[in-house]
């Protein structure tokens, strides 16, 4: 079962210059905030995109749920 | 099962895309959502005023499956309009809470708060069309 830090650690080693705030007690659900230069110029959807790419095939799966929140610093 | 050498449910859900200007893929029905997120977007979008059609991805595990396929989103709802994947439950609320949403839709943001107070869209609202379903359309 993955942990909120674990996710964290994750979205920090794949996205340059990522921050991550993520909470999920329970394992499956997560809510994440991820700040990075790197989302800059892009839209919300891709921003999205590129956190959800970092657990391709595991949303929906071992992640029940990653809500998130993206923004530039 | 002599379903092999087609694919009528990725066909069903690109016409469908392609013909809903408004299109939520969700858990459940807009009456009876399975799952808070697909109840938080289909909240957001009733509450823009805007009508949407929507489609019940539980049916059958292939229609979710195929629809991220295509998609490439891997979560469900998703928000289609004119053809274009929108996002998903986050990205629709944070859409509606900026007014962003009311745009994308062609529908008058509200004045001042964005509270989900039925606002009175200046075109004449089409009626509510009812829910889609995949997998009569393949009958």
């Amino acid at each position: 079962m993955p942990s909120a830090e674990e996710l964290k650690q994750r979205i920090e080693t794949a996205i340059p210059g990522a921050q991550a705030d993520v909470q999920g007690a329970d394992g499956v659900h997560f809510e994440a905030v991820v700040t990075s230069p790197a989302f800059a110029g892009k839209t919300r959807l891709e921003q999205h995109r590129m956190v959800m790419d970092v657990f391709a095939g595991e949303l929906g799966g071992a992640i029940h749920a990653l809500s998130l929140k993206t923004a530039t610093p | 099962m002599s379903e092999q050498t087609e694919n009528p449910i990725r066909d069903a859900i690109a016409d469908a895309i392609r013909d809903n200007d408004v299109l939520l893929f969700m858990k459940g029905t807009p009456d009876a959502p399975a799952c808070g997120f697909s109840a938080r977007a289909v909240a957001a979008l009733q509450a823009t005023g805007s009508p949407f059609a929507a489609v019940d991805i539980l049916p059958d595990p292939r229609i979710r499956q195929e629809l991220s396929g295509l998609s490439g989103w891997p979560t469900i709802p998703q928000l289609f309009v004119d053809g274009e994947l929108v996002g998903g439950s986050d990205i629709i609320l944070e859409m509606y809470e900026s007014g962003e949403l009311h745009e994308a839709l062609g529908v008058e943001p509200p004045a001042d708060a964005p509270e989900p107070e039925a606002p009175e869209p200046k075109a004449p609202e089409r009626a509510a069309a009812p829910p889609l379903s995949i997998e009569n359309r393949l009958g």
